[in-house]
C-alpha cells in the first residue's frame, strides 16, 4: 500500500511538469538530438525526406562554402570589434552614471531604451541616417561632409564603412544590457572600502583600478561571455541594417547562413544548415571554456 | 597653509572638471541612445513631399503631418501586423506562465520520483542556443503544415527552463509552514498553489510576464522561418516587408511612422514599469 | 459542541535518514513514543531543541508518517490518515497566516476547503469565523492584513484560524518563542483561557520550561526523542525521575553536588549534611533545589560566600562548593529572612551554613542518573 502510495505521489508531481516535459521535448530535446542526425546525412531531401548516406560531407561542404567563409569573417571581425569596445564604453558609463547625483535616474533610463526596442524598426533608422540615397546623402555623410570629409555610402558602400554601421548599431544595442549590470555591480561595492581608500589617502583612480575594478570583475567577465556568445549570435540587427538578401551584401553572420541555408531563396538545405549551426555552437564552445580558463586566473571571487 | 589652500583649491578644480566632463560625456552617449528616436519622429511627421526636396534634412519641421500615419495604416497592413503580434504575444506570454507556474511548483514543493534528475536536465537545457534547435522546429512545424499558423508561431516557445528556475526560486522562499498550515487546513496542492503561491510570487510573476512580452514583441527570426504569408506577419517582419516592397516607392516617412507606430507599446510599458523591467532584466534578461 | 478527545500514542517511532554523507545511520527522532492524554487537557511538550518534541507533533498533525507505531484519536486509529482528515487544529511558530490575505480570510481559509457534508454555507462559514475571532478577541482587527499586527494579535489570529475547524486536538509549535516577555506571559494566560473554555485537547511545544509548567495540566519532558517523564507539573518538578528532568525544570536551576550515601547518611565533601534511609551506599549526584536550602548557622553545609542578590521577593545567595558540579551554588531565602552578613561580605573567606529540606534534595545514581527514591516509589514516573 505505501509503494503504492508512493507511486501516485510520484505521479503528481509528474504531472505537474508534464505540459513543460512535453513542451521542452518537442521543441528542444529532440531538435538537439536532430540537428546532429541532419548534419551527417548526406544530400538531404527536404521534399521527399531522404538521403544517400552519412558522414561529414556537409560539413566539409559548409566549411569551403565562400558564403559561410565570409559569413565566418564577419562574424569573427564584429565579436573581435564589438564586445571589447562595448564592454569598456558601458563600464566608462557606468562609472560616470555612479559618480552623479542629480539626473542619475533620467541617464539609467534614457540608456535602456534601446533594450526595449524592436531591433528591426530601428535598425531601419539607423539605416536611412547613415545611407546615401539619389536625393540625399544621409545624415552622418553631411556631418563627414560638413567636418570636411568625404560622404560614403554606409549602406551599400565599401566593406569597412559597412562594418563601421553593424559594430556602431550592435554596441547601441547592447549596451543598455551592460550598464545596467555594471552600474549594479557598482553599487553592491560596499562603501566602507571607498572610506577606507579615502583614509589611506589613495587616488581616485588608483581606488577604481585596485578596489572598484577587481570588486566588480566577476561582472565585468559576465558580461565579457555573455557578449561574445551575443556577438556569434549577431542576425537581426544586420538584417535590419542590410536587408534579408545579406550574401548579396556581403553581410552575412553564421547565424544569417544557418537561416538562409533554411529557408529563404538558397534554402532547402536542413543539413548544411545543422552542419553550420554545430560549428557555430562549437566555436562559441570553444570560445567561453577560453574565457572561463583564462577568468579563473584573473578573476577575484 | 598658503601651501594648502593652494592644494585644496586644485582639488577643488580638478573636481569641477571632472564633473563636466562627466556629464558631457553622459549627455554625448544620452544623444546617440536619445537622437535615432528624435529621428523616427520627425520624419514621421514630415510630408513625403518635404522630406524629399530636403537635401539637408532639417532638425524640425513647422508643419508637421498625419498623413503618413494614415498611410502606414492603410497602405500597409500594419494594423494586421500590430494584432498579430498582440495575440501572439498575449496567447505565448499566458500560455507560457502556465506551464512554468506548474512546472516550478513541482520542482519547488512537490516530491516525487526522480526530481533531482529532471531539475539538472531541465538547468542544463539552459546552456542550449536556439539556433541549434531552431532548424529541426522549422522540419517539424513544416511537416506539420503549420506554417503561416498561430499554432507553429507559439508552440515553439512557450516554455522558458529559465523562467521555470527563476520562479522555482522564488516559490522556495515562501516559508513550508504556510504550505504545512494549508495542508493541516486540508488544501488541495493545486488550490494551495492558485491560493497562495501565486499571490505570494506576483512580483516575480510580473517580471517574467514583462520580459516575454519583450522577447515576443520583438522576435523575428522564428516568425521569419515560418510565416511567408502577410496575414500572419508580426511587427518585425511587417518592418522587413515594409521596407523591402514598402509603400510602392521609398516613402521613408510613412516607414518612420510605422517604426513609431510599433516601438510605442514597448517604450510605454517599459516607462510605466521601469523599476520592474530593469530589476527583471539585470536578473536575467540577455537580448536575443 | 466540542467533541473531546483523548490521543494515544503507541509506539510511536520516527527515524530521518541521515544527512551525514559518512554516517549512514538514521537518526532516531522519536523513539517508542507510548502515552496516553487524557481529553480536554492542555498537555506541554517539553524539551531541549533537537529533543524531538516538534516532530511529535508533526507525527500527531500528521504533517510526517510514523516510522512505526500508531495513534488514536479516541478510538480511531489516524496513523495512515492524511492532515486534512484528522480534525486537528495546527498553530505555527511562525503563525504561517498567508500574507497577502487579510485576518477574515486567513480565518475563513479552512472553511472553504471543507467538502461534502461538511461543507457550509457562506452565511454559516462567517458566524464561525466571527465567533473564532470573538474567542481569540481579535473582532475588531478583521479586516487588516497579517503584517499590520503585532505579534501577539497574529498570534490570536493563527490560533482563531486554527479553532475555527472546530478540530478534535489542538496542536501549538512553541507557541511563544516569536514574542517579547511580556506578551509572552499574558499570551500564556490567554492559551490556558481558550482551552477552558473551548476544553478541546491542547497540545504545545516548548523549550521553556517555565511557559510549560505554568499553564498545562499535564507535562511530558522529552530528551533525544525518548520521553523522560510524564505527570502534573508540580508532581514532576518534585519527583524528577532523573537527573537531567530535575535539571531541566525550575529556575533558577538546581544545584548539583558530588555525594555519597554512607550509613543512611548523605556526604557532600567531607561533611555529613542529612538523612539519606534507604539508600544503598553509593557516589552519588545530589541535587538541591535553590528553594532547599535554609540558612542557619549551625547548618550542616558550609558553603564559600560569593554574594547576595536581592530580587524583590526572594534573595539570592550566591557562593561555592568544591564538591559543586556547578560553578556556584544557588540558595533562594525569602525575604523574611533578614541577612546580615557583615561587613565583608563580598569578601572571599565567609562560610555560609545551610540545612537542608529534605524533600527538595534529590539523590540520582551515578551511572545510571536515575533518581534513587527516598521514600520508595514516590518518583512521578506513570506509565
Amino acid at each position: 500500500m505505501i509503494k503504492n502510495k508512493l507511486a501516485v505521489y510520484s505521479l503528481k508531481g509528474w504531472l505537474y511538469l508534464l505540459p513543460a516535459i512535453l513542451f521542452l521535448g518537442v521543441f528542444m530535446v529532440y531538435p538537439l538530438i536532430d540537428v546532429f542526425v541532419y548534419s551527417f546525412e548526406e544530400g538531404y531531401n527536404a521534399a521527399s525526406q531522404t538521403y544517400f548516406g552519412v558522414g561529414s560531407y556537409n560539413y566539409s561542404y559548409v566549411l569551403h562554402d565562400p558564403y559561410f567563409l565570409q559569413a565566418l569573417k564577419n562574424t569573427f571581425i564584429l565579436v573581435v570589434i564589438t564586445v571589447p569596445l562595448s564592454t569598456v564604453i558601458a563600464l566608462l558609463i557606468s562609472v560616470g552614471l555612479h559618480s552623479i547625483g542629480p539626473f542619475r535616474e533620467f541617464f539609467r533610463t534614457v540608456f535602456f531604451l534601446p533594450y526595449v526596442t524592436n531591433t528591426l524598426a530601428v535598425g531601419l533608422v539607423f539605416m536611412i541616417l547613415f545611407k546615401k540615397s539619389a536625393y540625399s546623402d544621409g545624415l552622418v555623410n553631411l556631418l563627414i561632409m560638413w567636418f570636411g570629409g568625404e560622404s560614403v555610402d554606409f549602406i551599400d558602400g565599401p566593406y569597412w564603412a559597412k562594418m563601421f554601421v553593424l559594430c556602431f548599431y550592435t554596441i547601441w544595442v547592447v549596451m543598455p544590457f551592460k550598464i545596467l549590470i555594471l552600474t549594479g555591480a557598482l553599487s553592491n561595492v560596499n562603501k566602507e572600502y571607498y572610506n577606507a581608500a579615502k583614509v589611506d589617502g589613495t587616488s581616485k583612480f588608483r581606488t577604481f583600478m585596485r578596489i572598484t575594478l577587481p570588486m566588480i570583475s566577476p561582472m565585468v567577465f559576465y558580461l565579457i561571455i555573455t557578449g561574445f556568445i551575443g556577438a556569434f549570435k549577431a542576425y537581426s540587427d544586420v538584417v535590419a541594417l542590410f536587408g534579408t538578401d545579406l550574401n548579396a551584401a556581403g553581410m552575412n553572420t553564421i547565424v544569417g547562413y544557418v537561416y538562409d541555408m533554411l529557408y529563404g531563396d538558397s534554402g532547402g538545405y536542413p543539413s548544411y544548415a545543422s552542419a553550420a549551426a554545430i560549428l557555430l555552437f562549437a566555436i562559441v564552445l570553444t570560445i567561453t571554456c577560453i574565457n572561463l580558463l583564462f577568468s579563473k586566473k584573473k578573476v577575484y571571487d | 597653509m598658503e601651501k594648502l589652500n593652494q592644494i585644496e583649491k586644485t582639488n577643488k578644480t580638478r573636481t569641477i572638471i571632472v564633473r563636466t566632463v562627466t556629464y558631457v560625456f553622459l549627455s554625448l552617449w544620452g544623444l546617440i541612445v536619445l537622437f535615432p528616436f528624435y529621428w523616427m519622429m520627425l520624419t514621421s511627421v514630415k510630408s513625403y513631399g518635404a522630406y524629399s526636396s530636403e537635401y539637408i534634412p532639417r532638425f524640425f519641421t513647422l508643419s508637421p503631418t498625419m498623413e503618413n500615419y494614415v498611410d502606414a495604416f492603410t497602405a500597409v497592413p500594419l494594423g494586421r501586423y500590430l494584432i498579430n503580434t498582440l495575440v501572439f504575444t498575449l496567447v505565448t506570454t499566458m500560455l507560457m506562465l502556465f506551464v512554468i507556474t506548474l512546472a516550478a511548483f513541482a520542482f519547488a514543493r512537490l516530491e516525487f520520483f526522480g526530481k533531482n534528475a529532471a531539475f539538472i536536465l531541465f538547468l542544463s537545457l539552459m546552456m542550449i542556443p536556439n539556433e541549434l534547435v531552431v532548424i529541426t522546429n522549422f522540419m517539424t512545424v513544416t511537416n506539420l503544415d503549420m506554417r503561416n499558423t498561430f499554432t507553429g508561431l507559439i508552440l515553439p516557445s512557450v516554455t522558458s527552463v529559465f523562467y521555470i528556475y527563476l520562479l522555482k526560486e522564488n516559490f522556495e522562499q515562501i516559508p513550508d509552514s504556510l504550505y504545512y498550515a494549508a495542508k493541516v487546513d486540508g488544501t488541495s496542492d493545486l488550490k494551495y498553489l492558485v491560493k497562495v503561491l501565486v499571490p505570494l510570487s506576483k512580483p516575480t510573476l510580473i517580471t517574467i510576464t514583462i520580459l516575454k512580452i519583450i522577447e515576443c514583441w520583438n522576435s523575428y527570426v522564428w516568425p521569419r522561418l515560418i510565416t511567408d504569408d502577410a496575414d500572419y506577419f508580426l511587427v518585425s517582419n511587417g518592418i522587413q516587408e515594409i521596407r523591402e516592397n514598402g509603400f510602392g516607392r521609398e516613402n521613408i516617412p510613412a516607414m518612420m511612422a510605422a517604426v513609431v507606430v510599433i516601438s510605442i507599446p514597448l517604450i510605454a510599458l517599459f516607462l510605466i514599469f521601469r523599476k520592474k523591467v530593469m530589476e527583471g532584466v539585470s536578473k536575467g534578461g540577455t537580448k536575443g | 459542541m466540542v467533541t473531546r478527545m483523548k490521543v494515544v500514542l503507541q509506539n510511536l517511532t520516527k527515524k530521518f535518514p541521515s544527512r551525514d554523507r559518512k554516517n549512514r545511520q538514521d537518526v532516531t527522532a522519536v523513539n517508542n513514543f507510548n502515552f496516553e492524554i487524557p481529553d480536554g487537557k492542555l498537555i506541554g511538550l517539553l524539551g531541549p531543541s533537537g529533543c524531538g518534541k516538534s516532530t511529535t507533533l508533526n507525527l500527531i498533525s500528521g504533517l510526517i508518517k510514523p516510522t512505526e507505531g500508531k495513534i488514536f484519536f479516541g478510538e480511531e486509529d489516524v496513523t495512515g490518515l492524511a492532515p486534512e482528515h484528522r480534525g486537528i487544529g495546527l498553530v505555527f511558530q511562525n503563525y504561517a497566516l498567508y500574507p497577502h490575505l487579510t485576518v477574515r480570510q486567513n480565518i475563513l481559509f479552512p472553511l472553504q476547503n471543507l467538502k461534502g457534508k461538511d461543507k457550509l454555507s457562506k452565511t454559516q462559514m462567517l458566524e464561525r469565523t466571527n465567533e473564532a475571532a470573538r474567542l481569540v478577541q481579535i473582532s475588531e482587527l478583521m479586516e487588516r492584513k497579517p503584517k499590520e499586527l503585532s505579534g501577539g494579535q497574529q498570534q490570536r489570529v493563527a490560533i482563531a484560524r486554527a479553532l475555527v475547524k472546530m478540530p478534535k486536538v489542538l496542536l501549538l509549535d512553541e507557541p511563544l518563542s516569536n514574542l517579547d516577555a511580556r506578551l509572552r506571559l499574558q499570551t500564556r494566560e490567554e492559551i490556558k483561557r481558550i482551552q477552558k473554555e473551548t476544553k478541546i485537547t491542547t497540545i504545545f511545544v516548548t523549550h521553556d520550561q517555565e511557559e510549560a509548567m505554568s499553564i498545562s495540566d499535564m507535562i511530558i519532558v522529552m530528551k533525544d526523542g525518548i520521553v523522560q517523564q510524564i505527570g502534573k507539573p508540580q508532581e514532576v518538578y518534585d519527583n524528577p525521575v532523573n537527573l537531567f528532568v530535575a535539571k531541566f525544570l525550575g529556575t533558577p536551576p538546581v544545584n548539583v553536588f558530588n555525594g555519597q550515601v554512607k550509613n543512611g547518611r548523605l556526604y557532600i565533601g567531607q561533611e555529613d549534611v542529612m538523612d539519606a534511609v534507604g539508600c544503598p551506599d553509593a557516589e552519588v549526584y545530589a541535587g538541591i533545589r535553590p528553594e532547599g536550602f535554609i540558612l542557619d548557622e549551625k547548618g550542616s553545609l558550609g558553603c564559600k560566600l560569593k554574594g547576595v542578590e536581592v530580587m524583590g521577593r526572594d534573595i539570592s545567595i550566591v557562593s561555592s562548593h568544591t564538591a559543586s558540579l556547578n560553578t556556584t551554588v544557588r540558595a533562594l531565602i525569602g525575604t523574611e529572612n533578614r541577612v546580615d552578613m557583615g561587613a565583608g561580605h563580598n569578601g572571599g573567606d565567609i562560610l555560609v551554613r545551610f540545612n537542608l529540606v529534605p524533600h527538595k534534595v534529590f539523590l540520582f545514581d551515578k551511572n545510571t542518573e536515575f533518581c534513587l527514591s527516598r521514600e520508595g516509589g514516590s518518583s512521578g514516573r506513570l506509565s
